[in-house]
């Protein structure tokens, strides 16, 4: 397809871009906007390495055309920082999730969006959100990390409640 | 042994390191730019040191050969930090090694900072080949200690820095702590020379040297230049483990922020000014040839830049340059090449393994590492007998890595240079074989070692750096970043080859085996890896039987013998390698063999381990981590049943229970239990995270991985026909880690042979069904 004019919100930064309507998110956000966080790792939507969040729902960005994108766009890299961690990243980091680290980006933002949705998961409701596909097996120590977060984010809304 | 004197001009004078004897290796240290490294001299032959470092290599008299530092840690003003020679592919490595020096030299873990090791041959890793001799690594007598120091030696001249084989943490155990202690040493001898006072009566602590006497502290960065000026000792004395304050400890991995935050740099995240996107469509039939290609509507298309035929040493492939990755995609996908299989491909993988498994017949053994007691008569006598024998032939299909990230790497080609971006296993063997390709000096290119997003032996390759440095050389200084698509990936692996085993066994009359066989058939890795590296293959391929052959177990009559029939499938190393198959075609016969003399199978196996008491230890700990006396459930209508296995494999010995249980919706995978004895544990989290990796990668290719040839092509393309494991079907995974030894052992690979044959026996033990190849979905169905 020709390239048409494209307006994205990622991360709350607004970007006018010149872009084929049939380019996936993916390539967009890597190579366009240089946010390589997001990953590439099938491209027909299998593995979750590309999972970003669209208004707060995880979305695989490698079978997301631009034309698409309706909404809000949030990458591991809005979530949070190395200074100011996301409350899911810092319950990553103290669970010591992450082997090779490829899938953890897409996990991450992932079981962001679950927590938005649930923010008590039941296993099952684990079971169903958490699709990503990890090679290191990691699954245990997600499970483990899903359950402090979700602890972290009550304590944290109780707090300010 | 004496490092020798310094001269002016800081050369070694009068050393002694050209003659280092076997084992023996030297501490020293070199200046560099604002401050000092330390490591260790060990190579005989000179190795070009990867720093750079400003001081002259200690060339001496005739009988001292130049040799160089292997660098593991440098002290400068900005603090202390820990080079790291091995990949970081999610096996913790980094956070292991950066102890190791840590410990010795006191540092708070939180002030770590580790470098990625450049790409050197001084970085060589004796322990890979060292493990490659046809001795149980339990065997410490003097010649298979021999045998393993020549093994060594060979090493050393092919200047592997390999990371593999599980053998990192052994191989820098002694060396990068004495580099530490050596820093320690010049760093306290540095502030006692400050203070005036005596280097006995200071203490280190907190990243400085301090006097507890006066309470006065010098930090290191302010004592680096000092230190640079004082001869290491050679061979300095390491704490001892009573008092180690790091090791031993489950640390904060030093690579983990960086990986929950996106900012962990993969070779496939490289980005340079100017930089463009290619990918490669190689030819889907191995060794298949082509007609011819149109490149036309591909080079109409935007953003395209170049369509570059890399020729058959690039398996055929043809790139297409683009100023995105996707367009690069897109480009390939419009190519129109008329590709053909070999004439004479017969390429169906049943067709293939039925060729392996004949060998046994038609061929003769390649090796027979295990020849107890007299099979040929004891199967005689159990014939004329006519006792109950088990005979069963087991088979395992190919199989492929699919690390999450794809290869990928960036290349750029400069006059009289070039320089590679990826993650890689085996960074020296890519230096001088891209090196070779360009037509340069292995010196003029520069390997930069990334995280590697998955490696499982599958980084070990140098296939798809190599392309990206073609295409390259086809645009001089632009930087160009390869991506493989997933399904390149799947369809031009180096493929685990599939594999049969031939299975004979009798129970003696107390119904514990009395005589085992197993003649184990598989195309050779070995032989295929040495061929695409132009490294010589050495002897028979111990690989073929490795996870059978030497098992702690004493059988009267026992023998396994390997074979290694050709095959035209191009073939690398998988987690675990030999032991990948060889864990599941032993330890399922043994199952047998205990069903066919009425044992149980873990009485069995601690009745067949009395010579061996670290065995008997990881079974007795099994015993009571899995309840095994204790009956499982029955209460909910689901048939279950438990499965043991064990695999002493890379120097770790592994058992697994694998609980399942079997209902209307299939067969579940309940839990695991894993008890891993791995000599001397360093870092317990770490540890138990690669036991459960290993077995989640066992597991999906037990469950459902399978590569498969269809007229010579690879039928499977992406996650949807060549899936694993994910969270939903992934069981609760408990690990126990043993310590039977004072060293470590293998980590990253144990975990994954028992996994197989644990899930296969526990589903006997459910269902009745003896399940003799996997994936066992073809046989059952899982929930």
């Amino acid at each position: 397809m020709k390239p048409v004019p494209i307006e994205l919100t990622v991360n709350g930064k607004g970007h006018s871009l010149q872009l084929e309507p049939d380019m996936p998110l993916l390539w967009v956000l890597r190579d366009e906007l240089g946010l390589t966080g997001t990953k590439y790792g099938c491209g027909i939507g299998r593995c979750g390495a590309c999972t970003v969040s669209m208004d707060g729902a995880p979305v695989r960005s490698c079978s997301l055309p631009l034309s698409a994108v309706t909404g809000a766009v949030t990458t591991i890299e809005g979530l949070g920082t190395t200074e100011a961690l996301h409350p899911v990243q810092r319950a990553w980091i103290d669970a010591q999730v992450a082997q090779c680290g490829y899938c953890q980006s897409g996990q991450i933002v992932a079981a962001v969006c679950l927590l938005q949705e649930y923010p008590e998961p039941t296993p099952a409701q684990v079971d169903a959100a958490m699709t990503n596909l990890c090679r290191c097996g990691t699954y245990e120590r997600v499970r483990m990390a899903i359950t402090r977060a979700a602890d972290a984010l009550r304590a944290a809304e109780d707090g300010t409640a | 042994m004496s490092g020798g004197r310094r001269d002016k001009t800081g050369s070694r004078t009068g050393s002694k390191t050209g003659r280092l004897t076997r084992r023996a290796f030297l501490i020293g240290s070199v200046a560099v730019a604002g401050g000092v490294a330390f490591g260790v001299y060990q190579a005989r032959q000179p190795h070009p040191n990867p720093l750079g470092g400003d001081r002259p290599d200690p060339a001496g008299a005739d009988d001292d050969p130049a040799v160089t530092l292997n660098p593991y840690l440098v002290v400068d003003t900005d603090g202390v930090a820990i080079v790291t020679p091995r990949a970081e592919m999610g096996q913790g490595v980094h956070t292991t090694l950066a102890a190791l020096v840590a410990e010795e030299l006191d540092l708070p873990w939180e002030s770590v900072r580790t470098l990625h090791g450049p790409a050197a041959a001084a970085y060589f890793n004796a322990a890979v080949l060292a493990a490659a001799v046809p001795y149980p690594s339990w065997d410490h007598g003097w010649l298979a200690e021999g045998l393993r120091d020549v093994a060594g030696v060979a090493g050393k001249l092919l200047g592997m820095q390999l990371t593999g084989g599980s053998t990192s943490t052994a191989d820098a155990f002694v060396k990068m702590r004495k580099a530490g202690a050596a820093a320690r040493s010049v760093l306290v001898q540095a502030a006692a020379a400050r203070w005036g006072r005596d280097a006995a009566s200071l203490r280190t602590d907190g990243g400085a040297v301090v006097d507890p006497g006066s309470g006065e502290r010098l930090p290191y960065t302010t004592l680096a230049a000092d230190a640079a000026a004082i001869e290491p000792p050679a061979d300095p004395p390491l704490k001892p483990r009573s008092q180690w304050r790091l090791l031993g400890r489950s640390l904060p991995r030093v690579d983990m922020t960086a990986k929950c935050t996106g900012t962990a740099g993969f070779g496939i995240d490289v980005q340079l000014p100017g930089m463009r996107y290619a990918t490669v469509l190689a030819n889907p039939y191995p060794g298949g040839i082509r007609g011819g290609f149109d490149a036309g509507k591909t080079e109409d298309m935007p953003g395209v830049v170049q369509v570059v035929d890399l020729g058959p040493e690039h398996g055929d492939a043809l790139a297409v340059v683009a100023d995105n990755t996707w367009r690069a995609f897109q480009g390939a996908e419009a190519l129109n090449i008329d590709w053909r299989p070999a004439a004479d491909v017969t390429g169906d993988s049943a067709a293939m393994l039925d060729v392996i498994a004949a060998s046994i017949d038609t061929q003769a053994p390649d090796a027979t590492p295990r020849d107890d007691g007299d099979v040929e008569q004891a199967l005689r006598i159990a014939r004329a007998e006519a006792k109950p024998m088990v005979e069963a032939e087991y088979r395992a299909p190919f199989l492929a890595h699919t690390t999450l990230e794809p290869p990928a790497a960036v290349a750029l080609r400069e006059p009289e240079r070039l320089t590679l971006w990826c993650g890689h296993q085996a960074p020296t063997l890519l230096r001088d074989l891209a090196a070779e390709q360009a037509g340069l000096d292995p010196e003029q290119v520069d390997v930069r070692v990334q995280f590697l997003g998955g490696g499982f032996g599958r980084r070990a390759e140098v296939d798809f750096a190599l392309q990206a440095a073609a295409v390259a050389e086809a645009m001089p200084g632009t930087p160009v970043k390869l991506t493989w698509t997933r399904e390149e990936d799947v369809r031009h692996d180096l493929y685990r080859p599939a594999a049969v085993a031939r299975c004979t066994g009798v129970p003696g009359r107390d119904g514990l085996p009395e005589t085992a066989v197993l003649e184990i058939a598989s195309p050779s890795v070995m032989r295929s890896f040495a061929g695409r590296a132009g490294l010589p293959a050495m002897g028979p391929d111990k690989l073929i039987t490795e996870g059978a052959a030497m098992q702690p177990y004493r059988i009267a009559n026992y023998r396994v013998v390997g074979y290694a029939p050709s095959s035209p499938v191009p073939l690398g190393n998988w987690r675990s390698v030999g032991a990948s198959f060889n864990g599941f075609f032993h330890e399922c016969f043994l199952d047998e063999l205990a069903a066919a003399g009425g044992q149980d199978p873990l009485a069995m196996r601690l009745a067949l381990t009395r010579d061996y008491p670290f065995a008997q230890a990881v079974l007795e700990t099994m015993r009571e981590l899995a309840g095994w006396d204790r009956p499982l459930p029955t209460d909910d209508g689901r048939r279950r049943g438990r499965g043991l296995a064990m695999t002493h494999s890379f120097g770790s010995t592994v058992a697994q229970v694998v609980e399942v249980s079997d209902g209307t919706d299939g067969i579940r995978v309940e839990r695991v239990h894993c008890v891993a004895d791995v000599g001397l544990a360093l870092d317990p989290a770490i540890i138990e995270a690669q036991m459960q990796s290993g077995i989640v990668y066992g597991l999906s290719a037990a469950i459902m991985e399978e590569i498969t040839f269809k007229d010579g092509r690879v039928q499977q393309s992406n996650f949807h026909d060549y899936d694993a494991l994910r969270l939903a079907q992934t069981p609760e995974i408990r690990v126990r880690i043993l310590q039977s030894g004072e060293a470590p052992t293998g980590v990253g690979e144990p975990g994954t042979p028992p996994s197989k044959p644990a899930l296969a026996n526990a589903v006997f033990a459910a269902t009745g069904k003896r399940i003799r190849e996997y994936p066992l979905n073809k046989h059952v169905t899982f929930a």
